[in-house]
């Protein structure tokens, strides 16, 4: 099967202290994979590192065979934990933005799906709640026709309700060629949606398999097997 | 409605279970098409990949089929609805009758239960009617 991410020794050091340490993995094409550790794992570093936001510090990390830049940013649409957006902007004005910058930004779509939430399109981020903006923002993000989806921590901090909006709308927009990694630590709402799961603990992977082959094999979910990983 | 799922088993059988039942309750007939693996999957609220699985279990059993290009249908075998039937109350049959020897029931005291509980659905049902003017309080 075709690989969208692939890291070899990939290690990441901040002032000395290793965030990520000497990771090797391949990730591939057509999967929602679930990017899942406590706090202080390296989730972030990773998906940053992904995104090209950050440089390793030893080792290799390619992106549908290439090193971050700019033909990566073409096919990997990213959501990052706090906005970058502009929050005196309306969405209207959000929309040409994103249709500036992303070829494969897929305006119609989005504004169906801003249609759907009760989004007015006159509105100001700065006017929104905090999960009308998270909701927003994912919305922008799913509504390329990426490759690779990095999403970090998508459904912290909204309701259940919104949860379940904002795992429909990854569902509905993933298409089965591209890949969408979430990080998240709420395993028990997302483990229906995804197909893998990486563990992450100290910046290392402890494991990395289906959900279904946990749960045939174990006999427990994710989540469950996850308290027993990083049992405090 | 998302679908609630129980922790300990694989997605996909838990979603195949779900689809039979529907099928054997009624919900979609002999000969008829699901919807596709997206709708099933958003209906569901699990991840395509998980449901084309649970559908591929369902297939191996004859339940139902893929047409190449118009998408999967319900079997127009009634008698693999039947013995589909029968598995899934035979199934359901060893699973009562464990929790039963669990309580300390033997085989005659199970069809004791059960006759018992037949006639006291019928007589609950006199019961209330024959209440109901009597009702002052």
């Amino acid at each position: 099967m075709a690989e969208i991410l692939h890291c070899r020794n990939l290690t990441k050091l901040y002032n000395g202290f290793p965030a990520l340490y000497n990771l090797n993995m391949s990730i591939p094409a057509g999967k929602i994979i679930g990017l899942l550790g406590p706090n202080g794992s390296g989730k972030t570093t990773l998906i940053k590192l992904t995104a090209g936001l950050l440089t390793p510090t030893a080792g290799d990390l390619l992106v549908d065979g290439m090193r971050p830049g700019i033909e990566t940013k073409r096919i990997v649409s990213y959501l990052p934990e706090r906005t970058y957006l502009n929050d005196w902007m309306n969405v209207e004005q959000i929309l040409r933005y994103f249709s500036d910058f992303y070829p494969d930004f897929d305006a119609a779509r989005a504004v169906d799906m801003l249609g759907r939430l009760g989004v007015n399109l006159k509105m100001k981020l700065k006017t929104m709640s905090k999960g009308t903006k998270e909701k927003v923002q994912l919305v922008l993000v799913m509504s390329r026709r990426a490759k690779l989806y990095l999403l970090d921590e998508p459904i912290g901090g909204v309701d259940p309700a919104a949860r379940d909006f904002i795992l429909d709308t990854i569902l509905t927009n993933y298409n089965p060629d591209s890949t969408v990694l979430i990080s998240t630590h709420l395993i028990a709402d997302v483990e229906k949606v995804l197909d893998e799961f990486l563990f992450l603990k100290n910046g290392e992977i402890v494991q990395y398999n289906t959900v279904d082959a946990v749960r045939a094999e174990q006999g427990k979910s994710v989540d469950e097997l996850f308290r027993e990983v990083f049992k405090c | 409605m998302a679908w609630e799922f129980v922790g300990g088993r694989p997605l996909y059988l838990q979603l195949a279970e779900h689809i039979q039942l529907d099928v054997l309750s009624g919900k979609y007939s002999l000969g008829e098409r699901l919807p596709s693996v997206r709708e099933l999957a958003l209906i569901a609220s699990v991840n395509p990949n998980t449901m084309q699985r649970a559908l591929q279990t369902l297939e191996e059993k004859g339940l139902i089929t893929a047409q190449r290009t118009t998408g999967w249908f319900v079997t127009e075998s009634e008698d693999t609805l039947r013995s589909v039937r029968a598995d899934m109350a035979n199934a359901y049959t060893a699973d009562y009758l464990a929790k039963m020897r669990h309580l300390g029931y033997t085989e005659a005291g199970v069809i004791e239960v059960l006759q018992r509980g037949n006639r006291g659905g019928q007589d609950n049902g006199r019961d209330t009617s024959l209440q109901e003017p009597d009702e002052t309080v």
